[in-house]
C-alpha cells in the first residue's frame, strides 16, 4: 500500500491549515482575520493545538512572529487576509528577509475565479512579496495545501533562513481534499548546504591562515546566531586568544563581557573594533556579509591588505562587497567545530608563543581611548546612562531579552547593553524598520513567558506600532518599555547636524502624546522620568512589576549624538569621536 | 550596477521549474539588483515539467559571478551553466519585413543567398515580403547592417538560445 495514501484523510482546505501548523509543531500563529481567511479562522477557533494571537495591525503580526523566531530558533508563523492584509504585512516580511529570519506567512487570496478581476481586497500577493521573500507559493489545488505548507517550512528553516509566503485562495479552503502532512519533503531545485560539506583540505587552509596571523581579527554576524554556533565561536576565540567583534545582528554570538570581545563594529562600532578590522592582517569573517553599515566604503577597506577567510552558508554573500581570499561555503556550527578539532591537534598556538602580543598591546591602546564615554554629571538625562543602569539592574537575571526599534536608542542599546548569550538582542538590522520594538516584545514575551522583556525605543519609533499596547493588554504581556524621549527623530537629527548644517527638516516630533496617559488608557502603567537621579528608582519600580506592562518615558538630552560614527561612504578608521 | 560596453558578454543557460512565476523571479532578480539583460529566451523542452532559459548579459567577472550565485539561490532554478566558459553554439532567429522595390529586389535576393536566409512569403498586395534568418547574434547584426535600411518595415529578433558543445551535456 502506498504510504502516502495510508494516512490520508479528507478535510476542507481551511481545516488543513491549522492541522498543518499543529503537525509542524507550531505553538503560536500571529494574525488578523478578514474576508478571504474567514473559513481558516473558523477552523482555528475549533482547535486548541495552535494558539492564535490577535494583533492590531498585520505589520505587527509579522514582526511578532519574526521575534518569536529570532528568540527561539523556531519558524515564526503569521496569518493575514488578502489585499490590505498582505500589503500591511510586506514591511514585516521585508524586515525578516533582510535579517534572514525563518518565517511562514499564510495569506488569504480572493477565490480562484476572481483572481485577475480586480476583485474586492485583491492584490497579487505572490508578485508584491517576490523581492522580499526567500520563496512564495500560490496554492491552486486543495490537495496541494499540506505539501505546500510543508515545503514552506522546509525552505524557511534550511540553508540561509528566510520568510516564505503561502497564498491560499478562499474557494479552495471551502472544499474538501486529501490531507497528508509529510515528515520530510524533497525539492529537486532546492539544494541546501550539507552540514559536513567543508572538506578537511579547506579546514587545513583555514587553520594555517589563522595561525600565520600576526594581527588576527575574528568578525562574526547573525549567521552565528541562526546556526546556534555561539558555543563553538567562544571555544575557537578562546583557544586562539584572538580579538573578536560582532555585527549588530551578531551581538550575543560572543559573550559581550569577555575581555577578548572588542564590542560591536561598524558605523557606530567601537574605536577598537573598527581599527582592528582595518589594520588586521588576517580576518576571519563568520556568518556576516561586509555590508555598508559594517565596513563602510570597501575602497577604504582595501587600502590595507589583509587575508580574508569568509565562512557563510550563502555563496552569494561571499565576495559580494569585498573580494575574499579563502571563500568557505558551509554551515557555521559544524565548520567551526571542525576547526576547533583541528586546532586541538596542534602543538603550539599563538597565545602561548607570544606572536600576537604586540597586536594586543596595540588593541589595548585603542581600547584605552574609551570611545563610548559620555557626560555622567549632566542635569539632563543622558540616554546612555539609562541603558547602562538598565544593564546593571538586569544583567544578573537569568532570562532577559532586549528588543529595540530603529535609531539612536538602538545604537545605544547595542553599545551599552552587554549580551552574553545569543538570541537575547532582537532588532531590525538590515531593513532598519522603525516600529518593530513593541511587536518584537509581544513575540518574545509569548515565547518566553517568565523572561524579562525590555523594549528600548524612542518616541518616534514607538508611535509606528503603538496600537500593539492593546495586544499586550489582551494577552497580559508585561513588557517593559524604555522610551528614550528626546522629542526628535534622534538619528535623523544627528545626520542633519553632521551633514545638513543643522537644518532640522521635519525631524522634530511635535504634538507628542502624554505617554503616561496613553499607557494608562490601554490599561498599563506609565511613568515619566526627567531627572538623572530618578532613573534607577523608576527602572527598579518597573522591573518589580512582574505582571504589568510599564511604559517608562525618559525625557532625555535632545542634543546627544551616537559616537563613534563612521559617516556614510567613509572608511572604518575615519570615525567621528566624541 | 553600471554596465560598461566593454564588459564581457556572458550567455547563461538555466533549467528551471516550468511554473508560473518562475520567469518573473528571474527577470525580477535582474531588475532588483541592477543587472543588465541583453536578451532572455525561455520555453519548455522535451521534459514539460521544466523550462530552459538562455540569458545574455554583460558584466565584469565579479558581477557575472554574483548573477550566477543569485540565480542559483532562486528556489525554482534547478541548474545553471555559464555557456561562455566553454565551447558553445548560439542561435537566434530574425524575422524581417521588407518593402519590395523593383530596382532593389535583386540586391536583396543576393544578400538572402549569401546569408543562407529564406523568403517566407512572396510579395503581396502591400508590396512587402518577409525574410527569415537564423544565426549568431553577430550574423543577424551583420545582415541588418547590410540590408538597405530604407526597405525595412519591421524586424523582430528572438534573442539567443545557447547549447554547450561536445560531451558536456547540461541536463538535470
Amino acid at each position: 500500500m502506498d504510504p502516502t495514501t495510508a494516512f490520508t484523510e479528507s478535510l476542507t482546505g481551511a481545516a488543513m491549515v491549522p492541522k498543518c501548523l499543529a503537525d509542524e509543531g507550531v505553538k503560536f500563529v500571529f494574525g488578523y482575520p478578514g474576508g478571504a481567511v474567514l473559513p481558516i479562522y473558523d477552523e482555528i477557533q475549533k482547535q486548541s493545538a495552535v494558539k492564535h494571537i490577535l494583533v492590531r495591525h498585520e505589520q505587527a503580526a509579522v514582526h511578532a512572529a519574526d521575534a518569536y523566531a529570532r528568540s527561539t530558533n523556531h519558524v515564526g508563523v503569521a496569518l493575514v487576509t488578502s489585499g490590505p492584509g498582505v500589503t500591511n504585512a510586506v514591511t514585516g516580511i521585508a524586515t525578516a528577509y533582510m535579517d534572514s529570519v525563518p518565517m511562514v506567512i499564510i495569506s488569504g487570496q480572493v477565490p480562484t475565479h476572481a483572481i485577475g478581476q480586480d476583485a474586492f481586497q485583491e492584490v497579487d500577493a505572490v508578485g508584491i512579496t517576490r523581492p522580499c521573500v526567500k520563496h512564495n507559493f500560490l496554492v491552486k489545488n486543495v490537495d496541494d495545501i499540506s505539501i505546500t505548507i510543508k515545503k514552506a517550512f522546509h525552505i524557511a528553516s534550511t540553508g540561509r533562513p528566510g520568510p516564505v509566503l503561502v497564498d491560499i485562495p478562499k474557494d479552495i479552503t471551502t472544499i474538501n481534499g486529501k490531507y497528508f502532512y509529510p515528515k520530510t519533503v524533497a525539492i529537486r531545485s532546492y539544494d541546501t548546504v550539507v552540514k559536513n560539506d567543508v572538506s578537511d583540505e579547506i579546514i587545513d587552509k583555514i587553520v594555517s591562515s589563522l595561525l600565520r596571523a600576526k594581527r588576527p581579527m575574528i568578525y562574526t554576524g547573525g549567521g552565528v546566531i541562526f546556526s546556534e554556533a555561539s558555543q563553538e565561536l567562544a571555544e575557537l576565540v578562546r583557544a586562539l586568544g584572538y580579538p573578536c567583534t560582532n555585527t549588530l545582528m551578531g551581538l550575543g554570538g560572543y559573550p559581550g563581557t569577555d575581555p577578548l570581545f572588542l564590542g560591536m563594529l561598524g558605523m557606530h562600532g567601537t574605536y577598537e573594533a573598527n581599527m582592528a578590522m582595518q589594520e588586521c592582517d588576517v580576518l576571519f569573517a563568520v556568518g556576516a556579509r561586509f555590508d555598508d553599515r559594517v565596513i563602510g566604503n570597501p575602497k577604504h577597506f582595501y587600502r590595507e591588505s589583509r587575508k580574508i577567510i569568509h565562512l557563510d552558508i550563502d555563496p552569494s554573500s561571499i565576495s559580494k562587497r569585498v573580494t575574499v581570499d579563502l571563500p568557505v561555503v558551509g554551515d557555521v556550527k559544524t565548520t567551526l567545530r571542525k576547526i576547533i578539532e583541528k586546532l586541538g591537534k596542534m602543538k603550539t598556538l599563538h597565545k602561548e608563543s607570544g606572536a600576537i602580543d604586540d597586536w594586543w598591546i596595540q588593541i589595548e591602546k585603542w581600547r584605552g581611548r574609551k570611545c563610548l564615554s559620555y557626560d555622567q554629571t549632566s542635569d539632563i538625562i543622558k540616554p546612555q546612562m539609562v541603558i547602562e543602569k538598565l544593564y546593571e539592574l538586569t544583567c544578573h537575571q537569568k532570562e532577559v531579552f532586549v528588543t529595540s526599534d530603529v535609531g539612536q536608542h538602538q545604537m545605544w542599546a547595542a553599545q551599552f547593553y552587554k549580551f552574553d548569550q545569543p538570541r537575547r538582542w532582537i532588532n531590525s538590522g538590515g531593513l532598519g524598520t522603525m516600529g518593530v520594538g513593541l511587536p518584537y516584545g509581544l513575540g518574545v514575551q509569548l515565547a518566553h513567558p517568565d523572561a524579562t522583556v525590555l523594549c528600548v525605543t524612542g518616541e518616534a519609533s514607538i508611535q509606528m506600532c503603538i496600537q500593539e499596547l492593546s495586544t499586550a493588554k489582551q494577552y497580559n504581556l508585561p513588557i517593559k518599555i524604555i522610551n528614550l524621549n528626546n522629542r526628535y527623530m534622534g538619528m535623523v537629527r544627528q545626520w542633519q547636524e553632521f551633514f545638513h548644517e543643522n537644518r532640522y527638516a521635519e525631524s522634530y516630533m511635535e504634538a507628542l502624546p502624554d505617554f503616561v496617559k496613553l499607557a494608562e488608557s490601554y490599561g498599563h502603567v506609565g511613568i515619566k522620568i526627567d531627572r538623572p537621579a530618578d532613573i534607577e528608582g523608576a527602572l527598579k519600580d518597573a522591573l518589580a512589576r512582574k505582571d504589568e506592562l510599564v511604559f517608562l518615558d525618559f525625557i532625555t538630552d535632545q542634543t546627544e549624538n551616537v559616537y563613534p560614527m563612521v559617516p556614510g561612504g567613509k572608511g572604518l578608521s575615519e570615525m567621528i569621536l566624541v | 550596477m553600471i554596465v560598461e560596453r566593454r564588459d564581457p558578454r556572458h550567455v547563461i543557460s538555466l533549467i528551471l521549474e516550468n511554473e508560473s512565476g518562475a520567469l518573473s523571479r528571474v527577470s525580477g532578480l535582474f531588475s532588483a539588483r541592477g543587472y543588465n539583460i541583453e536578451s532572455l529566451t525561455v520555453a519548455p523542452t522535451n521534459d514539460p515539467t521544466v523550462s530552459r532559459m538562455t540569458i545574455v548579459t554583460r558584466g565584469s567577472d565579479e558581477v557575472v559571478t554574483q548573477i550566477t550565485k543569485q540565480l542559483n539561490k532562486l528556489v525554482d532554478v534547478i541548474k545553471l551553466v555559464n555557456l561562455t566558459e566553454g565551447g558553445h553554439i548560439e542561435r537566434e532567429l530574425l524575422l524581417v519585413k521588407l518593402r519590395s522595390l523593383e530596382n532593389k529586389n535583386e540586391d536583396t535576393k543576393k544578400l538572402v543567398e549569401e546569408f543562407n536566409a529564406r523568403f517566407l512569403d512572396t510579395v503581396n498586395s502591400d508590396k512587402t515580403y518577409i525574410i527569415e534568418l537564423t544565426g549568431s547574434g553577430a550574423k543577424l547584426d551583420d545582415f541588418l547592417d547590410r540590408v538597405d535600411e530604407t526597405l525595412v518595415v519591421e524586424a523582430v529578433r528572438t534573442g539567443a538560445s545557447g547549447i554547450g558543445k561536445g560531451s558536456h551535456t547540461f541536463v538535470y
